[in-house]
């Protein structure tokens, strides 16, 4: 950490300080926070020994549905805002089952600055753990510029189910720049790598080939251990009112549906069939 | 560096099968995206700077040698649609068909050898680009270029376009291309030392999306 993060993420106190010092110019109102949370299996059931919120991140227990553990991510305060420095540590251990969702849509904005905000998102499971990370829609609005993570890391018998939605721009809106890196990895071998950069300067990101004049644009994700059937990718939708693939990755182990739409609706409709396929195709979930 | 070298490999003419494949025009004419010079040129930029961004990265680091076969992994993972990837393959056997005949060399038999269903294109792009001599920011121009002249051509003959306009649009995405090959070719060099992930990886969902809507439909002018 360089001398400026580290005076920043001091905390309050430090930023009276902080703006005296010209090396601390390059964040000057970011906040850093990191919230943790790990589930372990007792023997018996699923538990949360791990529940760490910080910054904005608020983590609340909610009933069980089953035997998987689940916790809600409460926005505590607005964020990510420009120079924000934010990162999710999520661990499912070895043969739990936990879902982890968030309350609200996350709304990235510009805040006090156009400095770039990071969201790094850590989602790990053990053996035979199953972990579903289902958040409500991230929003670019104008001015914002975030840099948001996805790193996944498996092993070779955890299940993942993994959705993402974007909507670039509320009503009416330009969205502000939002890039996206997905690196999903079993048993250190990689699954999914991949980055998608939406927004001004990104050149012709609402083009024919890229979103199509969508403004959302959405992923899901599903990793088993064995090889999962579908008989033939799976076509949904139209043009105008958005359309989604599902279809299996080059590790047969994996369908990933990718969804763009006109609305957020649409693109829930979208990933909400999707996901019915991926059920009928599985007995995993 | 032999120039004539690049001119022959990213001739639309080298026999490599390319002629066949619209990089997704058809699919995008077909959906109503596409219909005018403005929109080609739309549609060019964005394939660019995602797709033959991430393929330019690829080739590149294939042309300074790295392993092939890992790049080739690195290709499937950053492919996640199954038609593309079939595409990619089977473009990738067609150019090493026409490559280990005109450059002919040890490398490109090696990956022959193990992928004989065919490496991903930009893969056998870069390892042809080095048996030729040629350099990696050669290799990622070649791909980088590719990534707009297929769909351009393609364009005139789907929409019967100008060719005058549709070869003005790629005289206009010429910075792009070069901007587009050079960060190819900075990341490729970082390979050795950091790994495959440091390459682009890129993607545009609707070249996803319509690809795999393009390869279910029965009745097509193009292969992808």
């Amino acid at each position: 950490m360089t001398a400026a993060a580290a005076q920043v993420s001091a905390g309050e106190s430090s930023t009276p300080r902080a703006k005296d010092l010209p090396t601390a110019r390059a964040h000057p109102a970011g906040l850093h926070a990191t919230a943790r949370l790990t589930a372990v299996h007792n023997g018996r059931t699923t538990t949360l020994p791990l529940l760490h919120s910080d910054g904005p991140f608020h983590l609340r227990r909610l009933r069980p549905r089953g035997d998987r553990a689940r916790v809600c991510v409460l926005g505590a305060m607005s964020a990510p805002l420009g120079g924000d420095r934010l990162a999710l540590d999520i661990t499912a251990g070895a043969r739990t089952r936990l879902e982890v969702t968030t309350a609200a849509a996350t709304i990235a904005l510009r805040g006090s600055t156009t400095d770039p905000a990071t969201y790094d998102v850590r989602l790990t499971a053990g053996e035979d753990a199953s972990l579903h990370w289902l958040p409500r829609p991230l929003i670019s609005t104008r001015g914002s510029t975030l840099h948001q993570t996805y790193r996944v890391e498996l092993t070779a018998t955890s299940h993942l189910l993994l959705r993402e939605e974007q909507l670039l721009g509320r009503t009416a809106e330009p969205p502000g720049h939002l890039s996206t890196r997905l690196t999903v990895r079993r048993d250190g071998r990689p699954v999914l790598d991949q980055h998608t950069v939406y927004g001004a300067p990104a050149p012709a990101w609402d083009g024919p080939a890229v979103l199509g004049g969508h403004r959302a644009t959405g992923q899901l994700l599903l990793v088993a251990p064995e090889p999962v059937p579908l008989p033939a990718p799976v076509l949904l939708g139209d043009p105008e009112r958005g359309h989604c693939v599902l279809a299996p990755l080059a590790d047969g182990a994996a369908l990933l549906a990718t969804a763009v739409a006109p609305t957020p609706a649409r693109l829930r409709v979208l990933l909400d069939t999707a996901l019915a396929h991926v059920r009928d195709a599985t007995s995993s979930l | 560096m032999s120039r004539t070298a690049l001119l022959l490999l990213a001739d639309g003419r080298f026999p490599a099968g390319g002629h066949a494949h619209s990089g997704g025009m058809e699919a995008a004419v077909a959906s109503g995206c596409v219909h005018d010079t403005a929109g080609l040129e739309a549609f060019c930029r964005g394939r660019l700077h995602t797709a033959g961004l991430t393929a330019a990265g690829l080739a590149a680091a294939a042309a300074t040698g790295h392993d092939p076969l890992a790049l080739d992994e690195a290709a499937d993972t950053r492919t996640p649609a199954p038609a593309l990837r079939r595409i990619a393959r089977s473009l990738g056997r067609q150019l090493m068909r026409a490559a280990r005949v005109t450059w002919p060399g040890a490398e490109l038999d090696h990956l022959a050898r193990h992928r004989p269903q065919g490496a991903h294109q930009p893969i056998v792009l870069g390892v042809t680009a080095r048996a030729a001599g040629l350099s990696p920011l050669d290799a990622a121009h070649a791909a980088a270029y590719e990534s707009v002249g297929g769909p351009a051509t393609a364009a005139v003959r789907l929409l019967s376009l100008d060719p005058f306009e549709a070869t003005s649009v790629l005289a206009r995405l010429a910075g792009d291309c070069d901007a587009v090959a050079a960060a190819a070719a900075e990341a490729a060099e970082r390979v050795a030392a950091e790994g495959v992930t440091v390459l682009p990886a890129v993607s545009a969902p609707l070249l996803d999306i319509t690809g795999e809507q393009h390869a279910a439909r029965p009745v097509r002018l193009f292969a992808s």
